[in-house]
This record gives structure tokens, sequence and C-alpha cells, in this order.
């Protein structure tokens, strides 16, 4: 490599370096701020309030202090104890016991088995209806996807979501064949070949299409108008200047330059997709993270909410970084010195 | 041979008073080889008329006549058979703009597009075609443009590139949309050479845009005026600008500051609007009569080849020129003996961090390395520079009014490292700003009366004192009671620019310091600015501050004239002799470079050598800012040039309270 | 204003009719409690709407102080208010919100708790955007012009700033409401933002998803009214900002 090249990559690298320890220490304080937020706010003495038989105080507290949950002990003592599992990547036990770092991991694999097909290509198809829309400025096709995209935007997820369960429940009944499934990840499994395989996607096809279709939709928002710019820009009357037809500099100058900040809002819907998609679990039953978070909360899971706030805000962090590199890499007028 | 034939073409775009006629029955003949200058102020509808002739209008424009090129109809073709054309017979150059070219590819990737739209050509054929034409328009390849990105190269090559880009083809004819005006002076005499070199070698036919008058005269052939969105006058340039026969175009040949022409107050094309009925220049005529404003004139012969389109030619000629349009008479200052220093500075250094972006990727710059000046009260001290010079950063650092990282500045008999707040407001009072574009600064949100109360609010004038004040604001620039209401938007550039003088002299102030205050106006109202800011100094015994590029206008104000390069002063002295007797190498340069609406008396005189653009880094440190493109170093011994390189030249006494910075000039005659 | 027009209340119980579908007397059906749907979805269209409109008027407001604000005054003020506008967007508001608004005690009236959490987390991202425009404004000449004549900071961020950003603000403000009106309401769905007994669309939503098959008039009346009011809100936010600013793009990064 170039000593100019070697000395920018270096350079470079330093600039992520100094991010990231900024963005560390930010992590650092919001999950910190959410431990004691949610250490003070929840209390899991009283999922033991309600059972019958009642169980003894004092049974509860020796249960609660072992998790270290117990509310009889100072809030800087608890908190000290999470730091110290923290550092051992041990994100502390559920008030029942279960271990929140193992469930954590159960889950994002579970999450991201929902997640990954379906928001890669609502990206795709995003940009694609973007760019492709913002061509078409003022006439009948933009003006339709234009009124649909802020349709769907306008629509909450679970709302999508619930009409789409009741649409496939129809088209079910209508075709007399479970042709699609929609709760839980896997379900009943025939015995012929791949049958694993098609009973998973027969469960992922409605939650994968209803990602797409929101993803989709707020994307193609952004792009058509980050496009819009870009084909009214100077350069872009240069390059059909120089002979090329309105779709050749559209595609090759406006679309190339777009994608610029694109990136950055790829980037931060990547980001967090974690959190975002928990509508999409609860609603089609997928025991991923986002689900998680809401069980938690509900079952007083203090060290369970806290674990999953370091995730997503360590997504937001990872995001962030990649969106700079990513600007960096696609924009010559960024140089990270 | 004709090239392109234009038949009446007319352009109108949709707006919300229903539609505005841009270009209306334009007719022009082009042959090969031929250069013809379009000229005209804003909305005379000469960008409309450059882009209707490249199919590049928006869609919502209504374009209806005849365009013929080499016998081909433009006007209807779709977007594919436009495509065909454009780049390979017909070609644009347009005005430099940092977005005129895609960010995102290299300059020599977007050449090779160019060259490889159109000709079927292998990709490294293709480069070497790309290298070609840089070379072509004067960017050789030790300037590493071809590698670079557009945000890495300077404004100058930028416009190159774009002539580039429009030459790749070899184009028969080529439109050149304002090519100069945003580039310096030194830079524009050479894109004038290039285009001349272009039409003597591949015979291209030129059609160049411009609304400098004198940049027509350089180049081109024949003269077309425009004057809402019609031909007004149509003929030689040398008849058309030498001798012109349209009341507007002689008032707008006699308002022009010239550098070769009287200094003092300049004609004035009266204000008023474009009539709708009957000739649109009636309301501003000093001929017009009752059939002028019922009548419009049509474009009629007067001689071979010469169209003129007023129906009062024979009142034309028999008055004479300076009878239409009269100087006004000057206001005589009182007399004044051994004027007071008002604004003195010594020494001023500024330098401010760039970071590793741009062309110009450098450290620490100096944008100004240690300048003295001396501003008396009633006097004006014009500083002439190219971009990047440090005028502007001179007047930034004199407004901040603290002190400066090196070097004092004095503001009436007080340094500005000892101000405090409340002291500061009071110099305030006493040192105010005019800026470059009265767009921009003029709060748009803001009726006048506002803007011109504001001064006086901060400053702590009496609320009942201040409507008075305001109007006597508006008396003393020109302006009436009913512009008060107005906002900005509906002001015309003119009036934005007076009032924006108002601002500057709500307080009283005793020194005003002036950005370009005529650069971004329209060259028919820069001629009442100027007259109002000699006015006004002699009635009020103001100091002026000028900064400037337009060595024209500078010329108009200054008693004094400083030419700065690189943070630097090169040359300073009384005006007359530092415009007439130049004797730094980069002055002789600079009034050089100025274009002349008689480009006979000049030509001889031009440059050799291409000007080398070395970015301001390379520029600032030991040595001579100018040893780059200097002419008078290239023709000295080795050991002399070796002096130039190493050591600072520093301000030599020549003659009569001039001084230049150079080692190798000989005192001035008297 | 509800009663006026229709003579159910959302909290009337009509016991001839329990989950009975639209009728002419009751326009769109009732729950299972016996309640007017119709009654319920006013009601709970006004609570959201109400949220959604304090919500941007208070994040605006915030954003464009302290955005204004740190771009012009620059220095450490601006790097801690960048900090923390940094930190805002790195918690997950949802969680937070979530956590505080259960355990909260359940009352009428704790609907401003919510109103409060969610502009605390609306700000940041509006404050980024106000914070750019105004750096762009910092440097025109009519600002420089008031420096030079000597205003103070503060005259100039109040008289020249943010006047000229306020196509900005108002876009964003507009955007801002239909952007709160569904973060409640997907709260409320879970049953974290509103609490009982208040009524928004979410919650009305979230009880009508349950009966969905086979009384679908529960859930598709407060759906569709949430879905139309959203619309209605970003198109006209929508074209406020093609009217005023086309340079911008939703989402506001």
């Amino acid at each position: 490599m170039d000593p100019i090249g070697c000395a920018t990559f270096l350079g470079m690298l330093r600039y992520i370096g100094k991010r990231l320890v900024n963005y560390l220490i930010l992590l650092y304080v919001a999950v910190s701020l959410t431990y004691l937020l949610a250490a003070t706010q929840l209390d899991p003495a009283t999922l033991f309030a309600l059972r019958q038989p009642p169980v003894p105080p004092a049974v509860v507290e020796h249960q609660l202090a072992q998790y270290n949950l117990s509310d009889q002990v100072p809030l800087w003592q608890r908190y000290l104890t999470w730091l110290g599992g923290v550092i051992h990547g041990d994100f502390g036990s559920s008030p029942t016991g279960v271990s929140v770092t193992d469930q954590l991991l159960v889950r994002a694999g579970v999450s991201l088995r929902l997640l990954l097909v379906g928001t890669l290509a609502g990206i795709v198809v995003g940009i694609a209806v973007g760019a492709w829309a913002a061509t078409r400025h003022y006439r009948l096709s933009d003006r339709v996807t234009t009124a649909l995209s802020l349709l769907v935007v306008s629509t909450p997820v679970f709302v999508i979501a619930h009409l789409s369960q009741f649409l496939a429940t129809g088209v079910n009944r209508a075709t007399g064949v479970q042709i699609f499934e929609f709760s839980g990840e896997t379900g009943a499994v025939g015995s012929y070949p791949w049958a694993d395989v098609v009973d998973r996607a027969q469960h992922l096809v409605l939650p994968t299409l209803v990602l797409v279709l929101v993803g989709a939709a707020w994307l193609s928002r952004v792009q058509r108008n980050l496009m819009l710019d870009a084909l009214s820009a100077d350069y872009v009357r240069t390059a059909r200047a120089k002979g090329l037809t309105q779709r050749q500099a559209a595609w090759r100058h406006a679309l190339r330059t777009a994608l610029v900040p694109t990136s950055t809002y790829v980037t931060f819907s990547v980001a967090t997709m974690l959190v975002s998609a928990t509508f999409t679990e609860q609603i089609f039953g997928f025991a991923g993270v986002g689900s998680y978070v809401v069980e938690s909360i509900q079952g007083r899971d203090v060290n369970a909410v806290v674990a999953v706030t370091a995730l997503a805000g360590a997504c937001v962090v990872v995001g962030a970084v990649v969106s700079d590199l990513a600007v960096a890499a696609l924009d010559p007028r960024v140089r990270l010195t | 041979m004709t090239v392109l034939e234009v038949r009446e073409l007319r352009v109108s775009f949709p707006s919300e008073t229903g539609q505005v006629w841009a270009v209306q029955d334009l007719s022009l003949t082009l042959a090969a080889g031929q250069i013809l200058a379009l000229v005209g102020e804003s909305g005379a509808g000469k960008s409309a008329t450059a882009l209707a002739l490249m199919g590049l209008l928006p869609a919502a424009a209504t374009v209806s006549g005849s365009v013929r090129l080499q016998n081909q109809e433009l006007l209807g073709l779709d977007d594919r058979e436009w495509s065909k054309l454009r780049g390979r017979h017909i070609a644009m150059v347009f005005a430099d703009d940092p977005s005129a070219l895609t960010p995102v590819y290299s300059i020599g990737v977007q050449l090779v597009e160019a060259v490889q739209i159109h000709q079927d050509l292998t990709a490294s054929q293709a480069r070497t075609r790309a290298r070609e034409l840089l070379e072509l328009v004067g960017l050789a390849p030790a300037t590493g443009v071809f590698e670079a990105f557009p945000h890495e190269i300077s404004g100058g090559q930028r416009q190159r590139v774009l002539i580039a880009l429009a030459l790749a083809n070899d184009p028969a004819v080529l439109i050149a949309d304002e090519p100069t005006s945003a580039v310096d002076v030194t830079v524009q005499s050479e894109v004038l050479a290039v285009l001349r070199r272009v039409r003597e070698h591949s015979n291209t036919a030129i059609v160049l845009i411009t609304h400098d008058l004198a940049v027509a005269a350089e180049l081109a052939d024949q003269v077309a005026v425009l004057y809402a969105g019609r031909a007004v006058e149509v003929g030689p340039s040398t008849a058309v600008l030498g001798a012109p026969r349209m009341p507007y175009t002689i008032g707008l040949v006699r308002s022009l500051p010239q550098l070769d022409g009287p200094v003092g107050p300049l004609p004035v094309i009266a204000a008023g609007e474009i009539a709708a009925t009957g000739c649109a220049f009636a309301p501003r005529c000093p001929l017009a009569n009752e059939e002028c404003r019922s009548r419009r004139p049509e474009l009629a012969s007067v001689t071979d080849g010469y169209q003129v389109a007023c129906s009062r030619q024979p009142q034309v000629e028999a008055a004479s020129p300076d009878a239409l349009f009269a100087a006004p008479s000057a206001t005589t200052a009182p007399a004044r003996d051994a004027a007071e220093v008002v604004l003195s500075v010594r020494g001023l250094k500024h330098s401010y961090r760039r970071r590793g972006r741009g062309w110009d990727a450098g450290r620490t710059v100096m944008a100004l390395d240690g300048v003295d000046l001396d501003l008396r009260a009633g006097q004006t001290v014009g500083v002439v520079g190219e971009s990047g010079c440090g005028k502007t950063t001179l007047l930034r650092s004199i407004l901040e009014l603290s002190r400066p990282r090196a070097g004092r500045v004095m503001v009436l008999g007080t340094d500005v490292a000892t101000l405090t707040r409340r002291s500061r407001r009071d110099a305030r009072r006493r040192l105010q700003v005019v800026f470059q574009d009265p767009m921009a600064a003029l709060d748009p949100r803001l009726p006048v009366a506002d803007i011109l109360a504001e001064p006086l609010v901060i400053t702590g004038w009496s609320r009942a004192a201040i409507p008075g004040r305001i109007g006597e604001l508006l008396a003393l620039v020109g302006l009436s009671h009913d512009h008060a209401q107005r906002f900005p938007q509906q002001l015309s550039g003119g009036q934005r620019q007076r009032v924006g003088i108002a601002r500057a002299l709500a307080t009283e102030p005793s020194i005003l310091l002036l950005d370009e205050p005529v650069s971004a106006l329209d060259a028919s109202v820069r001629s009442g600015v100027l007259n109002l800011l000699q006015d006004l100094q002699a009635q009020l015994g103001l100091a002026y501050l000028l900064v400037g590029h337009d060595l024209a206008v500078v010329r108009q104000l200054a008693d004094q004239v400083v030419v700065m390069r690189a943070g630097r002063f090169v040359e300073i002295g009384p005006t007359p002799a530092v415009l007439t007797h130049p004797a730094h190498p980069y002055t002789v340069a600079l009034r050089q470079a100025v274009p002349s609406l008689n480009p006979t008396v000049r030509r001889a005189g031009l440059p050799q050598t291409p000007t080398e653009e070395l970015p301001p880094a390379a520029l600032h440190g030991v040595g001579c800012p100018y040893r780059g493109p200097c002419l008078r170093r290239a023709g000295l011994a080795q050991a002399d040039r070796d002096r130039c390189d190493s050591e600072d030249p520093a301000l030599v006494l020549l003659g009569a309270d001039h001084r230049a910075a150079c080692h190798f000039t000989k005192p001035v005659a008297q | 204003m509800v009663p006026l027009l229709w003579p159910w209340r959302a909290t009337d119980i009509d016991p001839r009719a329990f989950l009975s579908p639209p009728s002419a007397e009751h326009l769109w059906g009732t729950t299972q409690a016996g309640r007017d749907v119709l009654a319920l979805t006013a009601s709970g269209l006004g609570k959201s709407l109400v949220i959604g409109l304090l919500v941007a008027v208070l994040a605006t407001a915030l954003a464009a102080l302290v955005g204004a604000s740190a771009a012009y005054l620059g220095g450490w003020f601006e790097r801690s208010m960048l900090w923390l506008i940094d930190l805002l967007l790195v918690i997950p508001a949802f969680f937070l919100i979530a956590i505080v608004t259960r355990s909260a005690e359940s009352s009428s009236g704790s609907w401003w708790l919510l109103v409060i959490l969610l502009a605390a987390f609306a700000w940041p991202l509006s404050a980024r955007v106000v914070r750019s425009a105004t750096l762009s404004l910092r440097e025109r000449e009519y600002v420089l012009a008031a420096r030079y004549l000597g205003a103070s900071p503060l005259r100039i961020i109040t008289t020249h700033l943010l006047p000229n950003a306020s196509s900005l603000l108002i876009i964003d403000a507009t955007l801002g409401v239909g952007y709160a009106i569904l973060s409640e309401t997907g709260l409320s769905y879970f049953g974290f933002g509103v609490q009982a007994p208040d009524v928004s669309l979410g919650t009305l939503i979230s009880s009508g998803s349950n009966l969905m098959i086979g009384y679908p008039w529960v859930f598709i009346a407060p759906a569709t009214t949430l879905v139309v009011l959203v619309m209605c809100v970003n198109a006209i936010g929508d074209g406020l900002r093609d009217a005023f600013d086309p340079g911008s793009t939703p989402g506001g990064l």
C-alpha cells in the first residue's frame, strides 16, 4: 500500500477508534441509567404476591437476593454486583433463576432468523421503488406509489400484522389448504423430504411480507426525496448535456450520489431492526428479543430488560460506526482524518 | 456555411401569475467558426435560450419556433434523439458551480464517459483522449486533475474541465453559458484564449452567453443584445459595442466603469419596469415617445448585417451618447485639511486550520500574513486581489474588533485589543459594513423598516426617534417611503443594495467597510450605486475600505489601491500611479487580464504562459507569493530566481507613496 | 362534544347489546362490555390526538431552542448538547417509557407522564435537524450583519435564526404529531402507554385484536380511525414540506 494510502487508512482507524470510545462511554451511561431505572421501577416481589398458596416474604426475599434482585439490598450494591457480572459477560438471572445471557442468545438467534430476510428485502425494494418513483415525478405511477407508501407508513405495524393474519386465514379457508402458518416459528411438520424447511418457510412468509412492506414503505419515501434532490442537481444536467439520456443520467449519476445519504438511513434501519420488530414478534408468536422485552417488563425481570437495552444500544452504536464507514466508502468528499 | 439557424424561438414558463415569457421571437444565424455573443442582464433570456438550444429546458417549459442544427430540426425531438446530438454535434459549457460535476466520480471517469457515449473506443483509447482534452484546456498531467475528484480541484480548474467535457467529441456548435463569470480575471483571460484556440483549430461555432460586455468584445465576432427576452440589437461586435445604436446598449456601454475611461460619476440608466406593451425599454429610455410605448419596434436592418429594434433611430443618430446618458455632476466634498487617520492596521496576521479535505489540503493557512494599512477620513482605500488572496479575511478580521492573532488594529485612535464589551458597542457604531450580495445580506423575513431599525434598537436609540431616522436614511440612499414596508424579495437588486447601505449608515459611522458592493448587481444598476457611494462619501465625510476583484470598479472609488496576494500586500499606492504604471509583475498581469470594450487596444499584451494554479498552501511561506507564474522571474538569471524562492520581498518605496514588494523593481517614473 | 352528536358516551354500558355488530342504534357496534364502539373510538381519538399534539409541540420547541443555540454558540455548549442528544438516541425509548409507565400508578391522568416521556425522547432527533439548518444559516450574511451591528446572541437566535428556520420547524412538528401518535399507540397496545381507565386508540386496537376473528368491528373501527388520522397528519406534513423546503427528507436524520 502506498504511503498516502497507509496514512489515510491509519487516520481512518484512529477516527473510528475515537468515535467508538465515545460511543462506548455513551452506551455505558445509557445502560447504567436503564439499570437504575429498571431496578427502582420494577418490583419482582409483586410476582410472588398473588400466588396461591402465598409465599412467605422471607422465602421471596431469599430468592430475590440470590439473583441480585432484592430491594432490601442498597441500590448501589446491586448495581456493582450487576456490573461485575456484565464485565464477565453474565447479565444475571430472572426472578425465577433463568440465565438472562442464555435466554438472550437463544432469542437473538430467533430474531435474526425472522428479521434478516425481511429487513434486507425491504431495504432493496425500498430503494428501488423510491428511486424509480422519483424518475416518474408528477406522473400517475409516482402519485400512486407515494399514496400507498403514505398509507403503509401511517399504519402501525401491529395493525398490518393483524390484518395480514386476517387475510391469511381467509386465504387458508378459501383454498382449504393451510398455506400460511402464523403461530410461532415452527409447527406440525409433515414427513416428506425438506418438510422442516417448508414448515419454517410457511411460518416465515407472513411476517417477512409484513417486514418487507413496512420497511420498503418507509425507505421508499426517504429514497424518493433524496433522489428528487439528486435529479434536480446541476451535475445531472451536465450529464445529459454530454449525451446521456434522462434514464442513464438518473441511474448512473443521480442514484449513485443519492446512495450516500441513503446509506445512513439504511444503517439506522438495520440498527434499530431488533426493537422495531417487537410487534411483529409478539403477533406472530416468535420468541425473539422483542417479545423478550415485553415479557420481561410484564414479568418484572430487571436483568433481562437491562440486557436487551444493552443489546439494542450496542446495535445503535455499531450502526453509527458502520454508517460513518459506509459514507466514507461511498463519498469521496468525506475523508475521515 | 451556416451551422445553426434559429427562427422565432419562444420559451415560456408557467408561474403563479400565468405564463412568463423568457424568450420571444429570437432569430439568429451562426456560421461555422463564428463566435456570437448573447449579451444581456439577468432575466434577459440568455440561459433560457441556451437551454432551449440543447433541449435541456424543464418539462414545464413551452418552446416554439425553429432551431436547425446543420439542417436538422431540433425542436420536437424526443429524449433519445436529442441524446445522440448532445455532446456530439452541439455541446454546452456551463458556468462553474461546485455541483456542476458529479461528486462521486473522478474527473477522468467523467471525461471518459463523455467520450465513450458517442465514440466506439476502448477504455485505454478513451483515457488517452481524455488526457488530450485536459491538455487542450491547459490542465497538464502534472496537475493531477485526471485522478482528482471535483471537490479536490479549484474553481478555475473545474471551469476548464467543463470546457473539456464539451469538446470531447469535436462538436460543430459550442454553447458557453457564462464560462467566465465564476473565475478570477487571470483565469478568465485564459478561458477566453482556450475558446479562441478551439475556434481556430476545429472551426467550431461558438455561442457565448455573458453579461460582461467586455468579455463579449474580447472574443465575439457578432453580438446580439437581449432585453426582456428579445433581441434589440444584433451586429458585428466592434460596431455594437463600439458605436451602439439602441438606447439600451448605449446606456449600458456608457455606464460601465472602464479602466481607460474617466473617473468620477458615471452615467446612469434610469430605473424602470419592463413594459408589457410597446418597447420593453421605453420606461427607462431617454428618447421614448408615445409611439414607442404603444407599438413594439421590430428588428430592422440599419446597415448590412446590423439590425436594431428601435423606432427612434434618426434621433439616436442625431444625438451624441453623452447627451443621451449624461454623467451626473459630482458632489464636491467640503475642503478638509490633513485628514485624520481613522483606521490603522499594523502587522495584522490571521490564520486558520484547513481540515484535510479539498484541493488546498494544508495544515495552518496564513490568510493574512502581516499587512499594514492607513485609512483617512473622507478617503477610500481599495484592496484588489483574486479569490483566496485574503481580502475578505482582512475585512472580517477588522470587523471582529477583537485582539488579532498578531499585529495591531486601531479604530479611531483606540486599539481594539483594549475594547471592553461596552466600548466595543460604541466602536461598532462608528465602523459598519456593506456586503456583496444584497439578497443574502437582508433578512428575508423582515420588512425594510425593521431591517433599518435593527441597528438603532441595538445601539439604544429612543423608540420615538426611530421612524424619523428611518425616513432620513431612505432619503439618503434615494429610496422612498413606500419602500419601508416592503420585503427584500419585492425590491430590485439595486434597491436591496441601497437598503444595505442605508442600514450601514444608520448609526452615523465614520468608517464603512465594503465587500464587493456592486459585483452581485446587474450592469445597468451598478453605476447608480457607485455614484451613490461617491456622493455619500463627499456628503458625510466617510472613509471607505473597499474590497473587490474588479479593477475598474475599485478605480472609480479608490484614492489608494492595494494589490493583495496570498495574504500579503504586493503593491500599494495612489490609484492612478498603480493602475497606469504598475510596478509589481502581478499587478501588471492583473491589469492586462482585464478585458476591455476596445480590444484592439489591448490584445497585443496578453500573457504568454498559462497561470499556474498553485494551492494557497504552497503560496504561503517563504519567498515571493507570485513566483510561480511571474513573467519577470522567468526572464531572470538562475541566481536571481533563487532569491525569489527563498527571500520574502519587502515593500519598497518607489515613488510618491507608491510601494511594491518585488526584488527586481525599478523606481517608477513620476 | 360527542354527546351532542351521539347519544352514547364512552363509559355508558348498554345492557341489551353485548358484542353486537354495527346497527342503527350502535353505528359501529358494541364491545363485550356493552360499550358503544363509536363513542369509545371518539374518546380514544381525542386522547391520541391530544397526546400527539402536545408531544410534537413540546419536542419541537425544545429541539428548536437547543438545536439553534448549540449551533450558534458552539464550543463546549454545543459539544455537551450533542453528547446529550447522542445519549438519548442510544437509549431505546420504547423500553424506557414502557418501564416507567407500566409501573406508574394506574390512574386517570397518568397520561401526562407519557406525554413528557415521549417528548423527552422525540426532541433529540429534531434538534439535530435544527442544528444542521442553523449551521448553514449562521454563515448567511444577514446574520453576520446583525453580529457586526453588535446584536447579542439571544437576539440573533430569536430574531433571525429561528424565524428563518420556522418552515422547517412547522414541518417537523407536523410530522412529529404523526410519529408521536404511532409511538403512543404502540406503547398502549402492549399496555405500556395509556393506562386504564383512560382509553386511547392503541388500547382499543389491542382489545379489539383478540376478537378480530368473529367480531371484527371492535378492531376495524379504531384501526381505521388511527390510520386515517395519521395519514392526514402525514399528508399535511408532506405537503408543507414540498411547499416550503423541498430539500429535506422524512425521518429527519
